[in-house]
């Protein structure tokens, strides 16, 4: 196989219509071939932008998670993608431990296409409230208005209970004083920002 | 045998202070109402600009914006409204203190607008009261003005005697919902261009 890039599980490339190398990489190799494009001398696709997810109309094609690299030093864009076969398990291996920024991106390719990633430390949904349960809206066999009638909508909506599923950790950063950066804590001290708040008593 | 100009019966005059404190209370009411703006879109940037110097709410007695519910009169609600933020605008709207008043503002918060999708509220009058539409998408400061106007006179129509024109609580029942399934169903409808798609497209 010639003209295949040196990246570890890569299948095939294509040519975006904007120039861009696509690289298709095998589903189980895919975070070998992410360590790889990171660390390795000359690559460095240090930079996470986007993580996303495609379903074609056509059924017989296989979904698609994108992931956009990009090269701070050397300028350099790169798209990997895995298929995912629609008829199996939407299993995919989660980047976080490469990337902290992918948390918040597989948490929404997730609740918008019930893609799972293995290893995520926290795969909720993150746009949609966490007990809807009408399913994953971008997949395509998903209706435009939900598949529940306006009025069941509106009455889950409204009992919904917001503060239910958010930590007080997340609420307030009274109980994370202990875990700010140094810096951070530092211009509280001084009063830049206020004051550092007392934990609460338990 | 009356004379003109007698006291017919002891209602007339009941009736004439009634309508006195109705006039001084509802005057009051009006020309000070306290809005809370709840902005979540585009509509959001004309209402600034109607609170802003050129349009100047102010001079209809709204000179303080509450940002706080507790503070508050009119709930303005400016934007499209998603469904995760339904209950958020339904406490706030609890929050507020009776008289308590709700303007919808555009088209999105009135009927849903163009998002007639999964996630959009169709419009807010399935979650709460809705006194007056501003329609438009955005509309124009002068079409709010106006609006505003409009509650102005509604307000002024109201008693604290009549029981028809009088304003309660309207809580929500005991499905926590404020308006029956079907009448949300049935104003929740498509409408425009999208009548030609169907809830399975």
């Amino acid at each position: 196989m010639t003209g295949l890039p040196p990246i570890p599980g890569a299948l095939r490339t294509a040519v975006a219509r904007d120039g861009e190398t696509v690289v298709y990489v095998a589903r189980e190799r895919l975070l070998e071939a992410m360590r790889w494009l990171k660390d390795t001398p000359g690559q460095q696709f240090n930079y996470l932008v986007d993580v996303t997810a495609v379903e074609y109309r056509d059924r017989e094609r296989p979904l698609e998670v994108v992931y956009f690299l990009r090269s701070l030093e050397r300028r350099a864009d790169i798209r990997i993608k895995v298929e995912l076969n629609p008829a199996e398990e939407l299993v995919v291996d989660s980047v976080y431990s490469l990337w902290r920024g992918a948390d918040w991106l597989e948490r929404e390719v997730f609740d918008m296409f019930g893609i799972t990633f293995r290893g995520h430390p926290d795969l909720r949904r993150i746009l949609m409230w966490e007990t809807y349960a009408e399913g994953y809206p971008l997949r395509k066999s998903f209706p435009l208005r939900g598949r529940f009638s306006r009025a069941e909508q509106v009455r889950q909506a409204l009992n919904a209970n917001p503060e239910a599923h958010y930590s007080m950790e997340e609420l307030s950063i009274a109980e994370a004083g202990g875990d700010l950066p140094d810096d951070m804590r530092d211009r509280l001290r001084r009063g830049e920002r206020g004051v550092i708040p007392e934990p609460p008593n338990p | 045998m009356k004379r003109v100009g007698e006291v017919q019966s002891s209602n007339y005059l009941l009736a004439k202070f009634q309508n006195l404190v109705d006039w001084a209370v509802n005057s009051s009411r009006a020309n000070s109402l306290w809005p809370m703006p709840f902005g979540t879109a585009c509509c959001a940037i004309e209402f600034m600009a109607t609170a802003a110097s050129r349009y100047d709410f102010a001079r209809f007695g709204m000179e303080r914006q509450a940002f706080s519910p507790r503070q508050a009169d009119v709930l303005i609600c400016a934007g499209r409204l998603p469904f995760k933020l339904a209950p958020v605008i339904r406490r706030i709207y609890d929050q507020m203190p009776q008289p308590k008043w709700v303007i919808s503002m555009g088209a999105c918060a009135s009927t849903g607008g163009v998002f007639d999708n999964y996630a959009m509220v169709q419009g807010i009058d399935t979650i709460v009261p809705v006194d007056v539409y501003v329609p438009g998408c955005p509309p124009r400061p002068e079409g709010l003005l106006y609006g505003i106007l409009l509650l102005h006179k509604k307000i002024k129509g109201e008693s604290l005697f009549d029981a028809v024109r009088r304003r309660d609580e309207q809580p929500l029942d005991e499905k926590g919902l404020r308006l029956s399934p079907e009448t949300i169903d049935e104003i929740s409808e498509p409408f425009g261009n999208s009548v030609h798609q169907f809830r399975s497209s």
